[in-house]
């Protein structure tokens, strides 16, 4: 595996008396103390790790932990007080104006929480800017950011401007524009955090969609433990400008580096004592026997979900059908829905513990369904599940006091 | 302790301020004189230009420009219509288009010289510390002393009244440009970075867009504050309605006042409506 990224113990400090704030830090002291004393804000504090050619890379922590200061130091948005960053092996700490100006051309493209869309530019024009700042002739950049609005299926809004577009829709311009560079990295800021959950979730499935295809280095951004653990190849979880532990999500969750992170994760331990059963949620069903593409699409409207599971007249589980391929088979004009029924989704029974079914949960794509005698019982959600280890946790604490 | 106050011998500020003219006046009397003659030639050939042109036409003109600016409506348009030709009526129409060269001129070198420092204001908070300052001197001088420089540098005429219109005019675009630039959003500006545009770039491209609408505003009052130094550059000779109003004041004519007065407003307010116009169409 290449390497990708490479940063070396690269420390932020904002404001004044840097240097005296710098060696409280050291001293272990706290953000709040650092910032009584010197007045100085600490954003990154020793970050060090590497990331792999084709990796998606997640950084997760909640507000304040400085997350979004770490992602700017990668492309020098915010330059670092002391430490290096390599970038294939080039230090862009050291970069002049120029050459970093090169770096960011050629090598990496960033996308924003908030779009970060030009208000005064069309779809199409917004995608063609990073082409256009390189100095590529007209025909040409046009020629790639329609190609790029092809493939997130926005060519017909090209001429429309961002705020005609929804947010889910302006997103997938900014990710547009950021392909369109044809990027070896690609920097996400929080990038799917303002969107909807359903939308959010589609986001992440074209993500991983496109990391399979193209093979980006992906640095990604979040302060949400589902979406970290649904995409990242491994995570790096922060708190007050310090990364606690990197791993995979399974490494975290099964072994959290300290009682941070521990009671971030809401105390996997305590998943021992609780089963499929009790974390199960009624599933949105339809009976493939006599309901139709056209009930299927009815029911996903009414429900507002995109994936239905298929069962027979006798609720025996049969797979689960999405709702691009119930609208493929309304299209086709296809009475039954049987032969678009996909079987690729995991089965568990209702007894199994879900301190096993984690790494089950984080690999999977679609939801687990819970079967028990060939029967459908009900359907795992990995927020659900998550809920209900961090609820069944805190019940614990509050017994315990 | 009002004999130790009035022990201090009074400070020589004003003949400090002559000396400085003096200077100034002998050292480029070259320039002014240049810049004397060849102003009034230029600004006499557009007024002559604009003379050329058939009232009427003029007219016609303005109203149709009006009611496209305006999104096809018709209320400016008519207003203009009716307006000019009142102003027309009145035997005015000469001193209007002294008045429109000389507010015409003095918003564009206003522009020309605001727009820039703005930029560079916006750019660095250093030269903003200079700047505003300055800004503020300039806008709570009162109008008429800024004739006092201007004659002794360029004598009587047009080209002291663009002089001072432009002193008095310049700070709300040099403002609006500073504030209009540092109120694009911070995400914009990190977008426009991260994908490595240099900085004109980014100033062309994003900023100077973005900023399109604060700065149009800052224009706007630009014109109508040098629209509103008409009357005051009259007293140093310059042409037009503003030294109409001058005259019948100086003669307590009340109807001649009003008269000029009310074509002045005529004015101001075809040109501010077209103004604003403007850049409600291009957001």
């Amino acid at each position: 595996m290449k390497e990708k990224i490479r940063v070396e113990h690269v420390t932020k400090i904002f404001g004044r008396n840097q240097q005296k704030a710098l060696k409280l830090v050291e001293q272990q002291k706290s953000k709040t103390d650092i910032l009584q004393e010197t007045g100085a804000t600490v954003g990154v504090y020793d970050a060090n790790f590497t990331v792999n050619e084709g990796e998606i890379f997640v950084i997760m922590g909640l507000s304040g932990s400085g997350k979004s200061t770490l992602i700017r130091l990668l492309n020098r948005l915010i330059t670092p007080t002391s430490g290096n960053i390599y970038i294939d092996n080039i230090d862009i700490t050291k970069a002049k104006k120029q050459e970093l100006q090169l770096i960011r051309r050629q090598k990496m493209s960033m996308v924003f929480q908030n779009f970060a869309l030009f208000p005064h530019r069309t779809i199409l024009e917004n995608t063609e800017y990073g082409l256009e700042i390189r100095g590529m002739s007209k025909e040409q950049r046009i020629e790639k950011a329609e190609q790029a609005l092809q493939n997130a299926g926005l060519l017909v809004y090209k001429d429309q401007y961002p705020h005609q577009l929804s947010g889910g829709m302006q997103q997938r311009v900014g990710l547009a524009r950021a392909l369109a560079n044809d990027p070896e990295i690609l920097l996400m800021d929080e990038a799917f955090s303002a969107l909807d959950p359903l939308i959010r979730k589609d986001m992440q499935d074209e993500l991983l969609e496109l990391q399979a295809n193209v093979k980006k280095t992906i640095v990604f951004i979040t302060h949400d433990l589902n979406e970290a653990l649904r995409i990242g190849d491994r995570i790096a979880i922060m708190k007050d400008g310090q990364i606690m532990q990197i791993g995979t999500g399974e490494e975290i969750l099964t072994n959290p580096a300290n009682h941070y992170i521990q009671t971030f994760l809401e105390d996997v331990d305590r998943s021992k004592v609780l089963t499929a059963e009790s974390a199960m949620v009624r599933p949105i069903t339809i009976n493939t026997e006599h309901d139709g593409p056209k009930v299927a699409l009815q029911r996903m409207r009414e429900e507002e979900v995109s994936v239905l599971l298929a069962t027979n007249r006798q609720k025996q589980f049969l797979g689960y059908i999405t709702a691009d391929d119930a609208l493929k088979a309304a299209k086709d004009g296809v009475s039954s829905v049987t032969s678009y029924i996909r079987t690729d989704m995991p089965t568990v029974e209702p007894a199994t513990l879900l301190q096993d079914l984690l790494s089950t949960i984080s690999d999977s794509p679609t939801p687990i369904a819970v079967v028990e005698d060939h029967r459908l019982r009900g359907i795992l959600i990995r927020g659900v599940v998550l809920e209900a280890l961090s609820s069944s946790t805190q019940e614990e604490v509050n017994t315990n006091e | 302790m009002n004999n130790f106050l009035d022990n201090i011998p009074k400070l020589r500020v004003s003949s400090w301020v002559e000396d400085g003219m003096d200077w100034l006046t002998d050292t480029f009397s070259g320039l002014f004189k240049l810049i004397q003659s060849g102003g009034k030639n230029m600004m006499d050939g557009i007024t002559d230009g604009l003379l050329f042109i058939p009232p009427i036409l003029f007219i016609l003109i303005i109203a149709v420009l009006a009611f496209f600016v305006t999104g096809r409506k018709f209320g400016l348009a008519l207003f203009s219509l009716i307006g000019l030709l009142f102003i027309y009526n009145q035997g005015l129409w000469d001193e209007l288009m002294n008045t429109f060269t000389l507010v015409l001129f003095s918003s564009i070198i206003a522009i020309i010289l605001g727009i820039p420092i703005g930029i560079l204001m916006s750019k660095s908070t250093a030269v903003e510390n200079i700047v505003k300052p300055i800004l503020d001197f300039m806008q709570t001088m009162p109008g008429f002393v800024y004739l006092i420089p201007a004659v002794a540098f360029f004598g009587i005429g047009v080209v002291p009244g663009v002089f001072a219109s432009v002193i008095f005019a310049l700070p709300p675009t040099v403002r609006f440009t500073n504030l209009g630039i540092r109120q694009v959003p911070k995400d914009l500006i990190e977008a426009a970075d991260s994908y490595g545009s240099t900085g004109a770039q980014k100033l062309v491209k994003v900023e100077l867009p973005i900023a399109k609408s604060t700065i149009m505003a800052g224009i706007n009052q630009t014109v109508l504050l040098s629209l509103s130094m008409v009357v005051i550059a009259s007293m140093i000779g310059a042409p037009g309605l503003g030294r109409e109003v001058l005259s019948a004041l100086q003669r307590a004519q009340v109807g001649n006042g009003f008269v000029a007065g009310l074509s002045l407003v005529i004015f101001a307010i075809i040109v501010d409506r077209l103004t604003q116009s403007f850049n409600k169409q291009n957001r």
